[in-house]
């Protein structure tokens, strides 16, 4: 007979789980316990619970598997929900464990309760309370299953204290089996043929990639497709890097803060084809008019993604890199070289701005400039704000990952990206970017970097200003600037210095190149601080 | 529009939860929310109605089968299917208005299955449209209590959900 706690520990052995981000407290406190003997599970202790959360998402984004976080009950939990909020948005496998009160006490307000299955619900794949020890290996087994296949997303285990301390027999499930849940996974023969005829009869196809195309590893199938059809393709925020950025048929990405080419790409296209990207109003602004001009081909392995958002002429439910592994062997045609060539011309008519400023760094030719010179598999964490969309569109992506909160446009979720990245892989060269606003809602993880030895690159763009909503005020409120002067904001190289890690201030291009080698160069955790214009435009 | 869904789900705690923060959650209408045990025990049916076109009926049925408790999930044609709903009606009664009402359920096929001296209670197990009209032909009376089950359905024929 084992307790429960052992059980959890053991039962994530079983799931390959090497670590956990979490933060313990009394009601985890039986797990922590028993997760001291284990061998096999590193835990990363996080200094807030969110970071936890986003750590885990980080993890799985580069690891391909469900990253693991782990919170106490009542606030340690709520503090969880903004991170699962965020991986849910972007599809992010992910196992959330959190410690419950007693369960007979459960529902009588006491101390460090809340309910945290019904606070996560809207936020979640599916969720789990606990009443009974023995059920521990069958639901941590569902928990992974669900939380890895299908779209995946995140899954909550709420766990009762004394369900830790029960004890039981234990033994781990071979198979599972939920009778409501069998994810379509091949595409429907019948739909294929249509998408060939489509195909065949465009004149002008386009090609979309989301993010679904990293949760089906299908970067690959995804550049032999445009490749043999020569088809253009533009990406959305998180199909970013599903195609590298200097490939000669991709046009860019596309929506409110993307590139003219990309957004004329897809207007001027007659076949449209959208694969693991659920059409959010950012990436394209007037979704339900595309659809009325265009065939929209539609490929999700979510069903309630397509048609939700744009009206669809074929819907293809199924795994992105099996159904284009489906499409490719019936051989359609390569695409008339005259569409292709025109958005060729528009797109390299675009000026880009590197040009110095009189004031601060120019911060787009910055970010092209670091990764530029970082490694060609970097993976770069970009936050949210104007700095996201600075490096969304100046970023060079080649066989790396560009990891951002695209969805739920989570600020501070670059850093704890960028740690839970590392430990995914630690050959990576990792580098966050994000402004001194997101900075100051993530700097506690600089303990967390130093007390785990991670190395990762910061770079904070500052300008005193919260920007982007700046920016809002600047165009639609008369310049009635509210709330966004961010003075008083501390000098982030002294932060740093405060943990023990090296920084620099760049306040000039001039010195960009040579302050990007030395954190470059560095080994260990450095941090750039680059002064940037508060009217610099996001765009 | 009115769109009848058939749901087959685990029944256990939580499902129901769930199922009423997607409809808040997405602004989906419910008209009527019917649950009960099938003939398995640990599948529950639930009977829905949603109001809306056919976008709002494709909606409801595949975030409903995204739901990992959902079993199966069908929206069941009008026309090929069995709807009932029972209804209580409570109806306060003057010594005169007590045979009128008497005459209204004699005609609709409803019971009376309470009577008190100054109140009747109706029951009435029919089509939803039947009950409609036995609340119209009732609100003429003063009215006291409602209670509805909402509509359940099953098809028409050997066809099974």
């Amino acid at each position: 007979m084992i307790t429960g706690a052992e059980a959890i520990v053991k039962s994530l052995e079983n799931e390959g789980v090497e670590v956990i981000f979490g933060y313990p407290g009394a009601t985890i406190a039986p797990f922590y316990d028993k997760l001291n003997n284990s061998k096999k599970i590193k835990h990363v202790l996080v200094r807030h619970e969110q970071h936890a959360g986003h750590e885990a998402s980080g993890y799985a984004r580069i690891k391909g598997r469900p990253g693991v976080c782990m919170t106490t009950s009542g606030p340690g939990a709520m503090n969880l929900i903004t991170a699962l909020g965020t991986a849910y948005m972007d599809s992010i496998p992910m196992i959330a464990i959190t410690g419950q009160v007693s369960s007979d006490l459960l529902g009588r307000d006491v101390f460090q309760e809340a309910d945290m299955t019904g606070a996560s619900e809207p936020f979640t794949k599916y969720s789990y309370l606990v009443k009974n020890a023995a059920d521990l290996p069958r639901i941590i087994k569902e928990a992974f299953h669900i939380a890895s296949t299908g779209r995946p997303g995140p899954v909550l285990i709420d766990i009762p204290v004394n369900i830790q301390n029960q004890k039981i027999d234990y033994s781990y499930p071979n198979k599972i089996d939920i009778k409501g849940y069998k994810p379509t996974i091949k595409g429907h023969a019948g739909q294929i043929k249509r998408v060939m005829r489509a195909l065949n009869n465009a004149e002008k196809p386009l090609v979309c990639l989301g993010g679904g195309i990293f949760a089906a590893e299908a970067q690959e199938q995804a550049k032999i497709f445009i490749e043999t059809l020569n088809l253009p393709v533009v990406c959305t925020m998180m199909g970013l890097g599903a195609i590298p950025t200097s490939h000669p048929l991709y046009m860019g990405m596309l929506g409110m803060h993307g590139k003219s080419c990309a957004n004329q790409a897809i207007s001027e296209a007659d076949v449209v084809v959208l694969i693991g990207a659920r059409v959010s109003d950012r990436a394209v602004l007037l979704p339900k008019q595309v659809g009325k001009t265009t065939k929209i081909i539609h490929v999700d392995i979510d069903p309630a993604e397509i048609g939700k958002n744009m009206d669809t002429f074929v819907p293809v439910v199924g795994d992105a890199k099996m159904v284009i592994e489906q499409i490719l062997s019936c051989t359609p045609k390569r695409t008339n070289e005259e569409w292709v060539s025109m958005l060729q011309e528009c797109k390299n008519k675009v000026k880009l701005d590197y040009d110095p400023r009189k004031f601060g760094i120019n911060p787009k030719a910055f970010v092209n400039m670091l990764s530029k010179a970082l490694p060609d598999d970097h993976i770069y964490c970009a936050d949210v704000g104007q700095n996201q969309i600075w490096s969304a569109a100046n970023c060079d992506i080649r066989t790396g990952r560009f990891l951002t909160s695209g969805g739920m446009g989570t600020m501070g979720y670059s850093i704890p990206c960028a740690i839970g990245a590392k430990i995914a892989d630690s050959t990576k060269s990792v580098v966050a970017v994000c402004g001194d606003g997101a900075f100051q809602m993530q700097m506690m993880e600089l303990g967390t970097i130093c007390q785990h030895d991670v190395d990762i690159k910061i770079v904070v763009m500052r300008n005193e200003q919260l920007g982007l909503v700046r920016e809002i005020q600047k165009k639609s409120y008369k310049c009635n600037y509210t709330a966004v002067d961010l003075s008083g904001s501390p000098d982030a190289v002294a932060i740093a210095s405060a943990y023990g890690i090296p920084g620099r201030r760049v306040t000039s291009m001039d010195d960009a190149e040579a302050a990007i080698s030395e954190m470059i160069n560095h080994k260990g955790t450095f941090l750039l601080e680059c002064i940037v214009d508060e009217d610099e435009p996001s765009i | 529009m009115k769109h009848t869904i058939s749901v087959l789900v685990e029944n256990k705690a939580g499902v129901l939860s769930r199922m009423a923060g997607l409809f808040a959650r997405r602004g989906f209408n419910i008209d009527s929310l019917a649950v009960g045990t099938t003939e398995d025990k640990d599948i529950s049916r639930i009977t829905l109605v949603v109001q809306g076109d056919d976008y709002v009926a494709e909606q409801v049925t595949k975030h409903l089968n995204k739901q990992i408790d959902v079993i199966k999930v069908r929206k069941l044609n009008q026309g090929e299917i069995t709807r009932r709903e029972l209804i209580l009606v409570k109806v306060q009664v003057t010594e005169e208005q007590r045979s009128q009402i008497i005459d209204i359920a004699k005609v609709m096929d409803a019971k009376i299955v309470d009577i008190s001296h100054s109140t009747l209670t109706v029951e009435m197990c029919d089509r939803p449209d039947k009950i409609d009209l036995l609340i119209e032909l009732l609100s003429r009376y003063n009215i006291q209590e409602v209670a509805r089950t909402g509509t359940v359905a099953l098809p028409k024929g050997a066809d099974i959900v």
